[in-house]
């Protein structure tokens, strides 16, 4: 069972990626700046892990050239349904808000890797089987801004569906800025802080009170830059395993182009292959 | 189903279309998408003497129509990719062909002396192009002097088929493309990049690490289809046309400007099964048009 698990920074072998033409079940806007996509396939959808991506192609803008790398929001395998979670930032994401319903998505998926602690197929090792010096987390702190929040809510979906109960922390400006809490609710104890005191603990992510009260043992983190470095400062500190993922400007997506590497130990690695999520003692960060 | 088969010099390609250094890994993170063997070539990323850690991110900007990129020639140098890359290539049964570029004269041609002696490479292509690097690359690139005293010392030194890759940041590229063909060159290839820039206007600040970087997309095709249409007049060897082909369509405006075989490259991007389509492209048209031979088209222009 060890060997099916999915190490962070490796890059499994067998895992096949696809070009597709997925079909749009619905694009609902959560809110004046994201919109949360839907898609489906007739056939299966592909093996994917929490903290892979997907590059759609924008069509219909002019000004686009480039695929966009969005994050894995969600799979329902039920219903057969990748979800999307999009801030409309510029003319491509803008362009995708106009999706309707049964539009086609081309996407290429899955890419890059997930995040430690989760898992290929089959089930999830559960802390007892696995033991506390296993390569997952017994007690994970999944900590979320704006649209990073994105990628955890799958992993914490996976998490919980193996038996381990994850902690989301989430951070936003204001209350009305929060997404998709009822989501996150359902898999996990969802703990929130806002810039303006409007919505759980006042401050940023790393101010709140459960960072002194209680002790994780890895930290999964996705969000704006200072949001993650504040975080990877605070794991250091605490000797807490960490793992961030970042979404530096891409082309390829394939580890082709070289365009979206980051500073590592290892020297210069391409997010959407090495990465997108890396452990913290990886980075080269000043933290 | 027409004959697609082409010769650069010695080289036999099976069909016309290649992939062009930088966009196409080693061409094993495509082999999802589509046969590796059934495009005529591949053209391994740009490979030099020593490791090179390439220029700060951000690397990239995104431009109407294409992109700017300033990687400045990432790479683990030659020793790690014949011991490391080769082995994981050389049964790929196509021409892999490794782009090569160095700092000096004696540079390119100790890379290249490394590169001849791999069994299964039948071909380099010779970066005196590349705009992202501060020591050489284009600096022997767009003089006919620098150009020819690279082709000379490489050609000294390597004993396959030599193609030499130009920029198009020059005044009159058919000088360079007589240059290098006088040295000894088997084929050109052309364009690289065309320098440009951009900038963050709310940042005041240029967009790329190092201010500049390499033009590339549907945005330069019709430069480049304009300098393959002239260097293909100039010399005699054959010539390969690149920049912003996307399209069978485009490819074979390239073949009828005179570019005996073309290169794919950020087009690999948007789609990375691009280059098959493009060979299946090529020879529907020919079939419907009732050509026999892709040698039918070439250079009819």
């Amino acid at each position: 069972m060890r060997n099916n698990l999915y190490l962070c920074g490796q890059i499994r072998k067998d895992m096949k990626k696809y070009v597709l033409d997925l079909r749009v079940v619905s694009v609902e806007q959560i809110h004046a700046r994201y919109v949360l996509i839907k898609l489906t396939d007739n056939q299966e959808l592909p093996e994917m892990l929490p903290g892979q991506f997907v590059e759609v192609r924008v069509d219909g803008s002019p000004t686009t050239f480039l695929r966009r790398p969005i994050s894995i929001n969600y799979v329902d395998r039920e219903k057969n349904e990748l979800w999307l979670l999009i801030a409309t930032v510029g003319d491509g994401t803008r362009q995708l808000a106009q999706l309707q319903s049964g539009d086609l998505l081309n996407c290429i998926l899955p890419l890059g890797n997930g995040f430690k602690g989760t898992l290929g197929p089959g089930p999830f090792v559960p802390p007892e089987v696995r033991g506390t010096k296993g390569p997952g987390p017994n007690v994970p702190l999944l900590i979320g801004g704006g649209v990073g929040v994105a990628p955890l809510l799958y992993l914490g979906a996976e998490m919980a569906k193996n038996g381990i109960k994850p902690t989301f922390l989430l951070g936003a400006r204001t209350k009305n800025d929060l997404l998709m809490l009822e989501e996150f609710k359902k898999y996990g104890r969802v703990l929130i802080t806002t810039e303006d005191g409007s919505e759980g603990e006042k401050g940023f992510v790393t101010n709140h009170s459960l960072l002194q009260q209680e002790r994780f043992d890895c930290i999964y983190t996705c969000g704006p830059t200072p949001m993650m470095k504040a975080v990877a400062r605070y794991a250091k500190q605490t000797n807490i395993d960490c793992e961030v993922s970042l979404e530096n400007l891409m082309a390829c997506g394939l580890g082709a182009c070289l365009c979206c590497v980051e500073k590592t130990v290892d020297g210069n690695l391409c997010v959407c292959k090495d990465g997108p999520v890396f452990n913290i003692n990886q980075l080269l960060w000043q933290i | 189903m027409a004959n697609l088969e082409v010769k650069i010099g010695a080289l036999s390609l099976k069909n016309p279309v290649m992939t062009a250094s930088g966009t196409f890994g080693y061409g094993l993170e495509f082999a999802d998408f589509m046969p590796l063997d059934g495009i005529g070539g591949i053209i391994v990323k740009g490979t030099t003497l020593k490791p090179r850690e390439g220029n700060d991110y951000p690397r990239m900007a995104e431009t109407a129509s294409g992109m700017l990129n300033c990687v400045g020639l990432q790479n683990k140098g030659v020793d790690y990719f014949c011991e490391h890359i080769y082995p994981q290539i050389k049964d790929i049964d196509t021409n892999m062909i490794v782009n090569v570029s160095g700092s000096s004269p004696e540079d390119y041609a100790a890379c290249a002396a490394k590169i001849d002696a791999l069994e299964k490479i039948p071909a380099i292509e010779l970066n005196i192009s590349c705009p992202n690097v501060k020591d050489g690359g284009m600096a022997f690139g767009v003089t006919c002097a620098g150009a020819s005293s690279v082709v000379k010392a490489v050609r000294q030194a390597y004993h396959k088929a030599l193609i030499v890759k130009l920029s198009p940041n020059v005044t009159d590229i058919t000088e360079i493309a007589r240059a290098v063909e006088a040295e000894g060159a088997d084929s050109v290839s052309l364009i690289n990049t065309l320098m440009g820039m951009a900038i963050d206007i709310e940042k005041r600040k240029k967009v790329l690490s190092i201010g500049t970087g390499g033009l590339s997309g549907p945005a330069v095709k019709p430069v480049a289809l304009r300098m393959v249409y002239q260097v293909a007049k100039a010399v005699k060897i054959p010539v390969i046309g690149l920049g912003g082909i996307s399209s069978a369509k485009d490819a074979i405006e390239f073949l009828m400007a005179g570019a005996t075989a073309i290169e794919i490259g950020t087009a690999n991007f948007l789609d990375p099964a691009i280059s098959i389509k493009v060979r299946d492209g090529i020879d529907q048209w020919l079939d419907a048009h009732g050509y026999a031979s892709i040698q039918e088209i070439i250079g009819v222009i």
